[in-house]
């Protein structure tokens, strides 16, 4: 039988088969973080359960926690200081590793696990936040779930799941300079539409995959809930037991071997049938930027607002996202003049991203009326940006320079960009108040908000680099 | 949980793609860190005239006297979409929904609503919209009905529809089970599984770390 790599996950992780499509899948790790995770700790110790497996869990504060040099527990959230002093308490008492506020690993839960080698290839990981699908570049399983199925998690070391069907997506051909996994996620939001993935696990494939690096292939999986499917995933390769060896909670010595053995059978057998293919030519992609407020809302940034015919949206959606936006069809993308930046977000905020932005900044100044910022995904990520000097490159530039999480990815009710404020953001989401009641978000990569911010206008960073 | 069987009342049709679930509870909304008091924050930036306020909005359909005691919500593709925040669901069932209808929900939403007693629907667009135009004529004689038993949503005489939900989710609405409680069935088998993987798979496994 030739199997996809789902299959191969679904069968490594099978612990009965519930019938109904239905299976009872072993879970090898649980993260949790302020914003979610504390009601399913709490709500588990308030039904006198405790946590299966204290070892495989793993809890940060970054969603709510202040990303303000000097930071404490006290955040400009109203009433967001609880949880993160709720949360930290019901870590301790679960006995699971915490990345409190001024742990020196502190940061996104999708950029921590990776970078510390919690997420393994052929893994299954789970945290209650949507973009859980992040991690399943590395060869896992991971998605998100609701507080009660992490609760569930935590209380048995399993879940009931409903068995997805299966989607390839194969990006074929070499993206050009300056075109990015962001953009191979808006390419596809924007043709096969933000519900495309429903009910389907898809891998990601073809040869503008394999030529990522490991933290592209990150950005690329952030945005598979975008697509509403369960989770995204790349087969695990070279590349990416290179980028785990020697990280923390990875394998060292005889158990390194003896994983590397196993994870090298973990990918789509050649002839394995899924239930849909999608394919794409990716070598003449341009960079990508959304109009309006859903992610699938997205064209070139060299394009224009679509009409509604081309816009893929329903006559409804389309009008109330015009009006939304405040833009008008046939304008051109770079004639939107823009008021904020923000690089950031478990989509965009690894040392890659920050590397990329960095290059297009350097030397260069934001425009005078853009509030600009970049917020690193971890302390890690920070420090190692500190050791290259990119920090000095954005604040020349006139960027702020953040301790890591979430930020204003998301508005917590503490701070925001301001209503009707046109924000160009490396994040995922651009739904109507994502960043901040009635602010516009324009998603595109790091280099496009980093032009853009130069420009003070939505910008095409292959035309300003060096 | 409260097992659901059938149900007839007031729907209330917001008929919108991709409701997401900030815009059903906003982050801001949730206050404690709890499953209470967010019934208040539902649709908190539609149903409100200010950000943080709380006067109604009148163009927004909960504020509408038809509309009051709704217990159905109908709504558009992508219901749910964003955030897994189970906020979302806890908000509705606490503002007093217990079915929601649409033609396709966020996979983590869905979950969310079988866990907590609301029984996310799927119907076609088209449907969906008629039911709306026939409840607007007159809401409150308009009534809908959503029956788990035999899987239908009937409004009138004129609609009668049948939906599909998975086997599972709906035994767990139907029984109001919980899900902890019926995996703690198959304990022996997780006990044995665990042995076995520990053995095939020591890496996962963080306790003999130092
Ligand atoms: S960075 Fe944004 S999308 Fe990612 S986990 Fe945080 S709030 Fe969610």
């Amino acid at each position: 039988m030739r199997k996809t790599l789902f299959e191969k996950l679904w069968e490594l992780h099978l612990v009965r088969d519930l019938g109904g499509g239905i299976g009872l899948l072993a879970i090898d790790r649980i993260f949790l973080h302020e914003r979610t995770g504390s009601v399913a700790l709490k709500s588990l110790a308030a039904s006198g359960r405790t946590v299966l497996d204290p070892h495989r869990v793993f809890c940060t504060m970054d969603h709510i926690v202040d990303t303000l040099p000097g930071r404490g527990d006290d955040t400009r959230m109203p009433g967001g200081k609880a949880f993160i002093t709720e949360t930290r308490a019901a870590a301790l008492q679960a006995g699971i590793r915490l990345f409190d506020v001024r742990d020196p690993q502190q940061g996104i839960v999708h950029v921590v696990s990776p970078e510390l080698g919690i997420v393994l290839p052929g893994a299954t990981v789970v945290c209650p936040d949507s973009h859980t699908c992040t991690q399943g570049a590395m060869g896992a399983l991971a998605w998100g779930i609701g507080s009660t199925e992490a609760e569930h998690a935590l209380a048995t070391g399993t879940l009931r799941v409903n068995r997805p069907k299966t989607m390839r997506v194969s990006f074929e051909g070499r993206l050009a300079p300056g075109v990015t996994a962001k953009d191979l996620s808006l390419l596809l939001l924007s043709t096969h539409g933000a519900v495309g993935g429903n009910g389907y696990a898809v891998e990601y494939a073809g040869a503008a995959v394999r030529a990522l690096e490991i933290e592209a292939r990150l950005t690329l999986c952030n945005m598979a809930t975008e697509f509403s499917a369960m989770t995204g995933m790349i087969a695990a390769d070279q590349r990416t037991f290179e980028y785990l060896e020697g990280r923390e909670y990875a394998p060292h010595g005889a158990a390194w071997d003896a994983a590397l053995a196993q994870w090298q059978s973990l990918h789509s057998d050649s002839g394995a049938t899924f239930d849909r293919e999608i394919q794409f030519d990716v070598t003449t992609l341009p960079p990508m930027v959304t109009w309006g407020t859903s992610p699938q809302h997205a064209v070139p940034v060299t394009g224009r607002v679509p009409d509604q015919a081309s816009s893929g949206a329903t006559p409804e959606a389309y009008e109330r996202a015009l009006q939304y936006m405040d833009v008008t069809p046939g304008t051109a993308m770079q004639d939107l003049s823009i008021g904020a930046a923000f690089i950031g977000s478990c989509t965009n905020s690894r040392i890659s991203d920050l590397r990329r932005a960095a290059a297009v900044l350097k030397g260069r100044r934001v425009a005078p009326h853009v509030r600009a910022i970049v917020v690193p995904g971890s302390m890690t990520v920070k420090r190692a940006a500190e050791a290259e000097g990119l920090h000095e490159v954005f604040l020349a530039a006139g960027f702020e320079w953040r301790e890591s999480g979430c930020s204003m990815c998301f508005y917590a009710g503490g701070e925001s960009f301001g209503a009707r404020q046109r924000v160009v953001s490396s994040t995922n989401r651009n739904f109507e108040s994502r960043q901040g009641p009635e602010t516009r978000t324009h998603i595109a990569s790091p280099e496009t908000v980093a032009a853009s911010a130069i420009a003070g206008r939505l910008a095409d960073a292959r035309s300003i680099a060096a | 949980m409260q097992p659901f069987t059938t149900l007839t009342a007031v729907a209330a049709p917001l008929l919108r793609a991709n409701v997401d679930t900030d815009a059903i509870i906003p982050s801001r909304e949730m206050k404690t860190v709890g499953k209470t008091g967010l019934a208040d924050g539902l649709f908190a930036g539609w149903r409100y005239t200010a950000i943080g306020g709380r006067e109604p909005n009148p163009q927004f359909v909960l504020n509408q006297g038809a509309f009051a005691g709704a217990r159905i919500l109908l709504s558009g593709d992508n219901f749910g979409c964003g955030s897994s925040r189970e906020h979302a669901v806890w908000a509705l069932h606490e503002y007093g929904f217990r079915a929601v209808v649409a033609p396709s929900y966020s996979p983590i939403f869905y979950g969310n609503c079988i866990r907590n007693g609301i029984v996310p629907v799927r119907l076609a667009a088209d449907s969906i919209a008629s039911i709306a135009s026939w409840v607007q004529l007159d809401p409150r004689q308009h009534l809908v009905t959503v029956d788990l038993m035999q899987c239908r949503v009937q409004a009138g005489s004129a609609f009668d529809f049948k939906f599909d939900i998975e086997p599972e989710p709906r035994l767990m609405l139907l029984e109001g089970l919980d899900g902890i409680d019926l995996t703690l069935k198959s304990r022996p088998l997780i006990e044995a599984f665990l042995e076995r993987d520990r053995r095939g798979r020591p890496w996962i496994y963080l306790d003999a770390k130092p």
